[in-house]
């Protein structure tokens, strides 16, 4: 690894924790649960790694730990995502949705 | 194809950046919800497409899809079957679930280290073991903290048909018991960056972080639980970045610190929405035993046909949902009681939502929602409050320290707290199951008030009584 690679990955780690510090300013206490089990749901970004994880586990022959490992993850990331995602979305339909189609 | 990649990439980034911007405000959250989903989407897509192109190709399909078709038909069962009530247990869950994916993934790439003997040197050795010890510590962390924290919102767990309570327990001794094992596990990192095919150092790393996430959780109690998902959702977030920094993936850290950062602001939001403050929120435990007043007042208990009574005529009842309305679930009878109160007697009928009402910021919307409630009545604590001295009946269910009038006092556990002000109201009605304390263990002034009229039993049963009697009139 190259130190250059590093400090730019230091550099983007720091600047998206400024971004994210910026982006949520006031927020209706009714979102705060949508917003979180949303915000949750993008954490497991995490998936990315997990297929790279077991296809080059895979890769290597080494079709023992390592690669079970990351078939695991790939499994808990993606029901992060997706239940994470349709759950945030049932929320908002039921508190935002209802606002709209009463008014 | 390099560069499409990082296209890809980049734009899977700036579609979390926007979505989580708009799932800040009720008319774009949903859409907001959307564009998170589509950058996950893009990212998913664009690391296959790397994968096939770059390198050696997919390996193996059969697994690689398995694992996304396997991992998305359970999550997506899993929020469409929950019930309305079992939402927030739901975030918990899934929160670990993201915590332990990368942890995983950190382990999985030690393990090839292991296994190959081929370690990398140098500076990336540190990088990898530094990140790989930070997102393990991390990660498991998060997942034994979040299924506890979903336990202790499900109030137990049934073993063999007995009901065990989820306990809450924190000695003040534990606090330094905390920071022995963080601090353990820092120096176990340090010492893996000399040794990193040592699997003591691994499976220690691992071991303490799942204790330190227990022992994290274990003391807090529920009505704090919101704000403890809250952080453990960050911390994820942060997991996911370090996870970043091992495989060297752009997305992966900016969509991980995002979510850490964010998550971090919405958790102090949290916090202020009930005058706490983060560090007491994990090193004071609140309500805990002994802590509690003890009773030594009693107050007689009315019955539905007296409330009914009183409620004969009334032009505005304000009603005040509380913990106690999610637990006995009877969000349908009380939306029922309002139809019978408009149909009767012409009354107007609001809801006072206060922020921390609940198990979850917004769990008393997501209920009342559920039974068809019109949005525009429930009103937040802020502007509502102004209106109880105009209200007739103020009806409280299941809430105490959230309508505590010691909270003004400026003293004990509740002080300063923004409470609802339904003391203010003509007459008050409190279903309740008893007179005991809330999580704050202070008694509550207001079910003494000489215009105070307590219903003492169920949620659920009590409201079926007062419909039935109301109807009676």
């Amino acid at each position: 690894m190259e130190p250059e690679f590093l400090i730019a990955n230091i550099t983007l780690f720091l600047l998206a924790i400024f971004l994210g510090f910026e982006l949520i300013t006031k927020v209706p206490a009714t979102l705060h649960t949508p917003l979180m089990s949303g915000a949750n749901a993008i954490s497991g970004i995490s998936i990315i790694g997990a297929l790279i994880g077991a296809n080059v586990a895979f890769d290597g022959g080494q079709t023992t730990l390592s690669g079970l490992l990351a078939f695991v993850a790939v499994v808990l990331a993606m029901i992060n995502v997706v239940g994470g995602f349709a759950v945030t979305n049932r929320m908002l339909n039921m508190i935002a949705g209802k606002k709209r189609g009463g008014a | 194809m390099e560069d499409w990649i990082s296209i890809g990439y980049l734009l899977s980034a700036a579609l979390f950046i926007f979505g989580l911007k708009k799932l800040g405000h009720p008319r774009t959250a949903p859409f907001g919800n959307q564009l998170g989903a589509m950058g996950m989407l893009v990212a998913v897509i664009t690391t296959i497409v790397q994968m096939q192109f770059t390198g050696e190709g997919v390996v193996d399909w059969t697994l690689i899809a398995g694992g996304l078709v396997l991992g998305s038909l359970i999550g997506y069962w899993m929020a469409v079957k929950v019930e309305m009530t079992g939402m927030p247990e739901l975030v918990a869950l899934f929160n670990g679930f993201g915590g332990a994916a990368s942890a995983l993934v950190a382990l999985s790439e030690i393990q090839k280290y292991i296994i190959t003997g081929d370690t990398p040197v140098g500076l990336e050795l540190t990088v990898t073991m530094v990140a790989a010890g930070l997102s393990a510590l991390v990660g498991w962390m998060t997942l034994t903290g979040s299924l506890l924290a979903m336990y202790k919102l499900k109030g137990g767990i049934e073993v063999f048909g007995k009901w065990i309570r989820t306990p809450t327990w924190g000695p003040v001794w534990l606090n330094p018991v905390k920071v022995v094992l963080l601090l353990s596990v820092l120096v176990m990192i340090v010492m893996s960056i000399e040794e990193p095919t040592n699997e003591t150092y691994l499976w220690g790393i691992i071991g303490i972080s799942c204790v330190l996430g227990i022992v994290l959780v274990l003391p807090i109690g529920g009505a704090d639980m919101p704000v403890v998902v809250s952080l453990l959702n960050s911390l994820s977030g942060i997991a996911a970045a370090f996870t970043g920094f091992i495989i060297g993936n752009s997305v992966l850290i900016i969509a991980g610190s995002l979510v850490g950062a964010s998550g971090l602001i919405l958790t102090f939001i949290m916090c202020k929405a009930m005058n706490r403050t983060l560090l007491d929120v994990l090193f004071k435990s609140f309500g805990g035993d002994g802590e509690k007043q003890d009773l030594t007042r009693t107050k007689v208990g009315s019955d539905a046909d007296e409330v009914a009574m009183m409620l004969d005529g009334a032009q505005k009842v304000i009603i005040v949902p509380g913990y106690g309305m999610a637990v006995s679930q009877c969000q349908h009878a009380v939306k029922e009681f309002a139809n019978i109160m408009e149909e009767k007697f012409g009354t107007e009928i609001k809801y006072a939502i206060h922020p921390v009402a609940g198990r979850m910021p917004g769990h008393m919307n997501v209920l009342l929602a559920e039974a068809n409630v019109p949005y525009e009545q429930l009103i937040e604590m802020d502007e509502i409050n102004g209106e109880f001295p105009e209200c007739d009946v103020a009806l409280v269910i299941g809430a105490n320290d959230t309508t505590n009038p010691a909270a003004r006092s400026g003293e004990g556990p509740l002080a300063g707290m923004p409470i609802i002000d339904a003391d203010q109201a003509r007459t008050v009605v409190i279903i309740k199951r008893s007179l005991s304390v809330g999580y704050a263990g202070v008694d509550n002034d207001l079910f003494y008030m000489d215009k105070t009229m307590m219903l003492f039993g169920d949620g659920k049963a009590m409201m079926a009584g007062l419909n039935t009697a109301v109807k009676e009139i």
